[in-house]
C-alpha cells in the first residue's frame, strides 16, 4: 500500500465464519445490509463445528439433533447463495485498530479494509495444563480435549492408545467416546468437583456405555514421562489418598476462554477474569459500531443459543449503520 | 435385580430404580414422568444409540468425512459398526445426508454422510 492510499472501505466486515459470524452475516444481510465481508483463518467455513461430530446440535434453533457438520452446513449453503456476502476464506487478521481498521492476511497478499461496522465472532480456546496447575515432566501426550478431536475427526489421527481424561466437561467426555469407539482404552475421567458439568446424556452415553471410570473429587497431580506420557498421579482431593495410572496420553478438558486479542489491540475494554468485553448488553463492547458475538462474547452451552444471540448481533449491525453519524 | 439408571429423555436426568427380571422390566421408580418408563423398557430390553465417526477418503477435498448412522442401533453393535466403517475407502463425492454405507451390518440402517466432500 502507498502512503496516500485509504484502505477499501466495507459496510459490515465479520470476522470469524463459524456458527456465530455465519448467523451474524445472514441476519444482516436480511436486515438490508448487502455489503458484508466474512473473514475466515480455515480453508472451510463452519468453525469448530466440523470437528463436532456427534449429535445434539440445533434442538432448539432447527427442533432436530443434528451433527456439527449438519448444523453448520445449513448455514454454509446460506452464505453461498447470497452473493452481497463475501465470505473470504484463508484470511487471517492480524491487527485491528479503534476506528475499525482490519490488517489480514491471505495466502501471498495482505489486505487492508475499514469497517463501517464490525462484528467479531473469533470463538473461544481451550484452558491448558498450565492454567490447571499439574506438576511433572512435560511429555509429548497431553493435549486439550478440542485438538486431540480435530485430530482424530479432521485429520484422521488417533492420537494415543492409552488415555486419562482431565475434566468431565462435555468435550471431555464426547472425546472419552471418541477414544474408546476408535479403539483406545480411556483408564478414567477426573473431575475435581462432586459432579460432572457436562450433561446426563453425555456422562450415561460416552461413559456407563464404554464402562469408563469417572472420579469425582479427584485431580491429575503428577504427569510421568520422559519424551511420551507414561503415568499419571490421581490424588483424592479429600483424603489425599492417592494412586497411579499408567497411560500414554492425557487430554485436557477444563474450560474454553473468550478469544478476543484483536479487539483488546484496538483498546476495547476487556473483563480480565473472564475474557469478555466489559458490556452493558449482549453482543456490545465499549467502542460502538464494534459487536461481539457468540462465544468470544461468553462461553455459551449450546450452538443454538449462540445463533440466536448472533442473529441479534447481525441486526444491530444493520441498525447501527443506518443511524446517522 | 434392581438397575439404576439415569433416564436421558430429557434434560431432568431422573435417577431410575428399575425392577428387572429375565430381562423384563417389573417397575420402574424415581421418574417424574410416563417417559422414563418407556426409557426404562428400552434401556433394558433394547438400548439404541446413534452411531457418529469418520470415514476415511481417497482423493477428496477433506482427509475424513463425518458420517452417522440415519437410524439408531443396538447399543452391542456400536463396536461391530466401528470396524465395518474402517473398511470403507470414500473416493467419490458426497453430498450432506447421502448414503455411504446401505444396510450396515444387516440393521436396517444405513451410513450417511454428515458433511459434503468433493
Amino acid at each position: 500500500m502507498t502512503r496516500d492510499s485509504r484502505p477499501a472501505t466495507r459496510d459490515l466486515v465479520i470476522v470469524g465464519g463459524g456458527p456465530a459470524g455465519m448467523a451474524a452475516a445472514i441476519a444482516a444481510h436480511e436486515a438490508g445490509v448487502k455489503d458484508i465481508l466474512l473473514l475466515e483463518r480455515d480453508q472451510y467455513l463452519g468453525g469448530i463445528l466440523n470437528q463436532c461430530i456427534h449429535t445434539g446440535f440445533g434442538l432448539h434453533h432447527f427442533k432436530e439433533d443434528l451433527t456439527g457438520p449438519e448444523y453448520a452446513d445449513r448455514f454454509i449453503k446460506r452464505i453461498e447463495a447470497l452473493p452481497e456476502i463475501e465470505a473470504s476464506l484463508r484470511s487471517f487478521v492480524v491487527k485491528l485498530t479503534g476506528d475499525k481498521v482490519l490488517t489480514y492476511l491471505k495466502p501471498g497478499t495482505m489486505e487492508v479494509v475499514k469497517a463501517k461496522a464490525l462484528i467479531m465472532a473469533t470463538g473461544c480456546r481451550e484452558r491448558t495444563r498450565e492454567m490447571v496447575h499439574i506438576a511433572g515432566t512435560r511429555p509429548a501426550g497431553v493435549y486439550p480435549a478440542g485438538l486431540a478431536q480435530k485430530m482424530i475427526n479432521i485429520e484422521g489421527w488417533l492420537p494415543g492408545k492409552e488415555a486419562v481424561i482431565v475434566g468431565s466437561g462435555d468435550i471431555g467426555l464426547i472425546m472419552a467416546r471418541r477414544f474408546a469407539l476408535e479403539g483406545a482404552k480411556v483408564k478414567a475421567v477426573i473431575e475435581v468437583q462432586k459432579e460432572s458439568r457436562g450433561l446426563v446424556r453425555n456422562v450415561v452415553q460416552c461413559l456407563e456405555d464404554f464402562a469408563i471410570p469417572l472420579y469425582f473429587r479427584h485431580r491429575v497431580a503428577r504427569i510421568m514421562g520422559k519424551d511420551r506420557v507414561e503415568k499419571v498421579l490421581i490424588e483424592n482431593v479429600e483424603t489425599k489418598e492417592s494412586f497411579e495410572l499408567t497411560c500414554d496420553t492425557v487430554l485436557i478438558s477444563v474450560g474454553l476462554i473468550p478469544e478476543n486479542e484483536l479487539i483488546e489491540m484496538a483498546c476495547v475494554e476487556i473483563d480480565s477474569m473472564t475474557n469478555s468485553p466489559v458490556s452493558k448488553a449482549v453482543n456490545l463492547c465499549s467502542i460502538p459500531g464494534i459487536f461481539v458475538c457468540g462465544n468470544s462474547y461468553k462461553v455459551y452451552d449450546l450452538v443454538d443459543s449462540v445463533t440466536r444471540d448472533s442473529i441479534k448481533a447481525g441486526q444491530m449491525a444493520a441498525d447501527y449503520l443506518r443511524e446517522p453519524k | 435385580m434392581i438397575r439404576k439408571m439415569t433416564c436421558i429423555d430429557c434434560p431432568v436426568g431422573c435417577q431410575l430404580e428399575v425392577e428387572v427380571e429375565g430381562g423384563q422390566v417389573i417397575k420402574v421408580t424415581g421418574n417424574k414422568c410416563e417417559k422414563g418408563l418407556t426409557y426404562a423398557r428400552q434401556e433394558v430390553e433394547r438400548p439404541l444409540r446413534i452411531l457418529t465417526t469418520t470415514v476415511l477418503t481417497s482423493g477428496l477435498n477433506v482427509k475424513m468425512v463425518p458420517v452417522r448412522t440415519n437410524k439408531p442401533i443396538p447399543k452391542d453393535r456400536l463396536l461391530a459398526a466401528m470396524a465395518a466403517v474402517r473398511q470403507v475407502r470414500l473416493d467419490h463425492p458426497v453430498k450432506v445426508g447421502e448414503t455411504i454405507v446401505k444396510d450396515i451390518l444387516n440393521l436396517d440402517t444405513d451410513l450417511i454422510a454428515t458433511r459434503e466432500a468433493f
